[in-house]
């Protein structure tokens, strides 16, 4: 049997794989990020002081989502294919596994956010002073939301129709990382220090590191069951 | 006292101690809410700053903590359902959330009611409304997660840990939206040493908030005969009920 690292490992390249032999999914929480933040200067004002005093928070808010609407094929097809049960029988440590799979959806979907986000910030005006803490907050923050989504997706992953169900539970807890983080882009847009913000966001991301992997663990036997 | 505690947590026990109980709780409810409204309405004297407007207080404040505090009973009787699996800690918590949620929208409503005379407007995004916004959000899951499952026993088990996930978060939303934006005024009773509320008007506010309390117990014990009777509808100890009938 192997030991539980390299089956982190292993789990972590599978994942990964799977993910790059269906690009074509992985484009479509990042496109639905670029068409939301496009869509508040339609709706809003073109003129770029009003999109500057948004823009943080509409960056932010549209991150929340992205992030959310992908949540869904964390745990679905394997779910479905019962390998997800297979994982959970095995006698390796399950919030291990659940980490890795965590990782697996970050690395594939959190990461190019985090990589998108400045050239989005660019379309609504956001000072360059505020471009390097928007990465900051993203590279803090998208971790949190990929971990902490995990326990709704595990709850919602039997359900038919969990889609609707998984933003309710899901998007309450999003509200501390949207508060420091968007507060911190906005502070620096004002030239504002914000070390205090992004080591509120770090707290954030160790406690949600140590304790999500149980709880969704726990989660994901209770749907199995 | 194991062979009690057992006892005391089989749903028959359960469903016939808890058919004593509920007048007891009813009746006191509704003589300690009496006395507490009368002296909060009429011998409680009016504010010098908010005159009479204050005394919804009397309301606002005892659902505002009935609000927090269901919510901690229901995330620890879904914590002891999921380690121990007793069924009726499952039942109760499943039966708190929907009174939890009500308590939370009153306070919502009570508190929107006074800040329109006060503030001078219905909602301000106010930390500490909007720490209770939120809860009822996080109650409104948990109803909902309840209700898309099935099965009974895996919908409490599935809302238990959101309800525990729920409970790590609910200081972290209060600390967070409390740095965010306050405007709200700080808490007059639990400051121990010396309250910045007058005897007057904490006897009415402590009396409501006991008959809140056990506006609480009457209902949830209510709530909980009937998911009891629902979850053992095919033992035979109800089917004996029935055909008493």
């Amino acid at each position: 049997m192997t030991s539980d690292f390299s089956t982190f490992k292993l789990l972590l390249k599978r994942d990964l794989t799977l993910a790059y032999r269906h690009r074509s999914e992985l484009a479509n929480p990042l496109l639905f990020f670029i068409i939301v933040i496009s869509l508040f200067p339609l709706g809003i004002s073109s003129e770029s002081k009003d999109l500057q005093v948004i823009a943080p928070g509409v960056i932010w808010v549209a991150a929340l989502l992205a992030a959310m609407l992908s949540l869904d094929s964390l745990f679905r097809s394997d779910f479905e294919d019962g390998s997800l049960e297979q994982m959970a029988l095995t006698a390796h440590f399950l919030p291990l596994l659940v980490l890795a799979k965590v990782l697996a959806h970050w690395l594939i979907t959190g990461l190019p956010l985090i990589v998108l986000a400045p050239f989005l910030g660019l379309l609504l005006f956001l000072p360059d002073s505020a471009m390097l803490t928007l990465v900051a907050t993203l590279a803090l923050g998208t971790p949190i939301l990929s971990l902490v989504g995990a326990i709704g997706v595990a709850l919602t992953v039997g359900l038919r129709r969990g889609g609707v169900l998984l933003s309710l539970l899901v998007l309450p807890l999003y509200i501390p990382v949207l508060i420091f983080a968007a507060g911190a882009v906005n502070e620096a847009a004002r030239g504002f220090p914000v070390l205090g913000q992004l080591y509120f966001l770090g707290a954030l991301l160790m406690l949600s590191l140590t304790l999500a992997p149980f709880a969704t663990a726990a989660a994901v036997r209770i749907s199995l069951s | 006292m194991w062979a009690f505690l057992h006892k005391f947590s089989s749903p028959k026990y359960f469903y016939f101690l808890s058919g004593r109980l509920i007048p007891w709780f009813a009746w006191s409810c509704l003589a300690v809410m009496l006395v507490g409204l009368y002296y909060g309405l009429f011998e409680a004297p009016p504010d010098y700053q908010q005159g009479e407007s204050y005394r919804i207080m009397f309301v606002h404040v005892p659902a505002a903590w009935m609000s927090m505090f269901i919510y901690m009973v229901m995330a620890v009787a879904g914590g002891i359902g999921l380690i121990w699996h007793i069924k009726l800690a499952e039942i109760m918590a499943a039966s708190s959330a929907p009174i939890g949620a009500s308590f939370t929208f009153l306070a919502l409503v009570t508190g929107a009611l006074w800040g329109k005379p006060m503030w001078g407007t219905w909602w301000v995004w106010d930390a500490r409304l909007t720490a209770e916004l939120i809860l009822l959000f996080l109650y409104l899951g948990v109803i909902a997660l309840n209700s898309a499952i099935e099965d009974k026993r895996t919908a409490a088990r599935a809302s238990g840990v959101l309800a525990l996930v729920g409970v790590v978060n609910i200081p972290i939303i209060h600390y967070s939206v409390e740095w965010w934006n306050t405007l709200h005024q700080g808490a007059s009773v639990t400051k121990l040493d010396a309250p910045s509320i007058h005897i007057s008007m904490l006897i009415p506010l402590l009396l409501m908030a006991v008959a809140f309390k056990l506006y609480y117990a009457t209902v949830v014990l209510m709530r909980a005969r009937c998911e009891v009777l629902d979850r053992e509808r095919n033992s035979s100890w109800v089917q004996d009920l029935i055909s008493a009938k």
